[in-house]
């Protein structure tokens, strides 16, 4: 009986002081992560985005996504504004590479073309698929829109670059990327307003 | 002289992944880049060193019937800890570290030391224990982080050391060439102290 109570206590103890300790550093930590995790979004922002003295982050409009899987989603457009003028819009789209979904942080001007693209997060395999973070192949979306451009890789008859061993990861790039134009385009109403 | 030897012991005679070979996992996943070695090590190091001197300064408290839920309770308050300091300020090591930091838990290592020499050794013993054990693990990742870099990507630490002609040996970066450089590394370790032994 004893013992029992000893074991219970002993264990209670511990536990009651790591909940403490970590109830104490995760107070302290919640504003330096929340703030690390605006500015490396910031900052994919403003890589694609044309110059702008506003926040895109503050001034964002959320827009519908359409799904075939019957759940409600939906992007969030960051706008860029020089002296209250649109100057360009950035937002975030998703496909599926060979090593999992890709996120692609897409910067459009105000008329639907592209301005640049970065890769937020990917997970293909190094040398190969990874390429796509590379700018030679970022780079080929620039200046490019519905109207200029076929948007598939050329293996599959379009205007974009493969990568040498890796089909899979650029076609989900260049797909992630129409999607994001076929989505402006469809409310670019809402957006632009 | 006895803490000099808990010190020296983790580095060679019994460092935990080249002669002991515990922790595989993470040493296998984030071995790609020098940079990531460093990082980890730091990290498994302050969970160590933490670990053992806590459990060690406790030994006499803690009912050996529950002492392994015990140890799992501090080793995982200390790793959480790790995972949120690290996200607040060292965001870039973070991401690239990933899940191999809240996986620190499970790593056989610290749970090991706590186990074999924490639970039964003065606190001084446990912390020259934990840095030993520690830094020979750091080292360990960084000499199988530095020759998968350094073949894989041509860099070490991210600068360019081969120049921007270098073909990159890719299997060295890929999961492959991590059991590839660790089979290498142990036989040569263990060719080196059957010298030593003779």
């Amino acid at each position: 009986m004893r013992d029992i109570l000893e074991m219970i206590i002993v264990l209670s103890t511990i536990c009651v002081m790591a909940a403490i300790s970590l109830a104490k550093v995760y107070d302290l930590t919640k504003e330096p992560i929340a703030s690390q995790r605006r500015l490396a979004r910031l900052q994919m922002i403003n890589g694609v985005l044309a110059p702008h003295d506003n926040e895109p982050d503050q001034s964002a409009v959320q827009i519908p996504l359409d799904t075939n899987d019957g759940k409600n989603r939906s992007v969030l457009v960051y706008r860029g504004f020089q002296n209250g003028k649109l100057t360009g819009v950035a937002f975030e789209m998703t496909a599926l590479g060979y090593g999992g979904q890709i996120g692609v942080m897409i910067g459009l001007d105000p008329d639907g073309t592209i301005r640049g693209i970065e890769i937020t997060s990917m997970n293909e395999t190094p040398g190969l698929g990874a390429k796509i973070t590379e700018p030679q192949f970022k780079e080929q979306f620039q200046g490019r829109s519905l109207v200029n451009a076929r948007f598939k890789v050329k293996k599959d008859g379009g205007d974009f670059d493969q990568i040498a061993g890796a089909t899979i990861s650029p076609r989900a790039v260049v797909q992630a990327v129409r999607e994001g134009l076929e989505l402006y385009r469809k409310h670019k109403e809402a957006i632009v307003r | 002289m006895n803490l000099i030897r808990d010190l020296v012991n983790g580095i060679w005679k019994e460092n935990p992944i080249f002669r002991i070979v515990l922790g595989m996992c993470s040493t296998l996943a984030i071995t790609t880049q020098a940079q990531n070695a460093i990082g980890m090590g730091a990290a498994v190091t302050f969970v160590l060193i933490c670990s053992n001197v806590l459990i060690s300064s406790m030994r006499k408290l803690i009912p050996s019937k529950v002492r392994l839920a015990a140890f799992i309770v501090i080793v995982a308050t200390f790793v959480t800890i790790v995972d949120l300091v690290m996200a607040a300020f060292f965001f870039k090591l973070h991401r690239a570290l990933g899940i191999f930091i809240p996986l620190i838990v499970v790593n056989c290592i610290i749970l090991g030391r706590a186990e074999a020499f924490a639970s039964k050794n003065p606190v001084l013993n446990s912390l020259m224990d934990g840095i030993g054990m520690g830094v020979g693990y750091t080292l360990a990742l960084l000499i199988v982080g530095s020759i998968r870099e350094l073949l894989g990507s041509g860099s070490l630490f991210g600068l360019s050391v081969f120049g921007p002609g270098y073909i990159p040996f890719l299997v060295a970066i890929l999961p492959p060439g991590a059991f590839i450089a660790l089979g290498l590394l142990l036989g040569l370790m263990n060719k080196i102290n059957q010298r030593l032994a003779l």
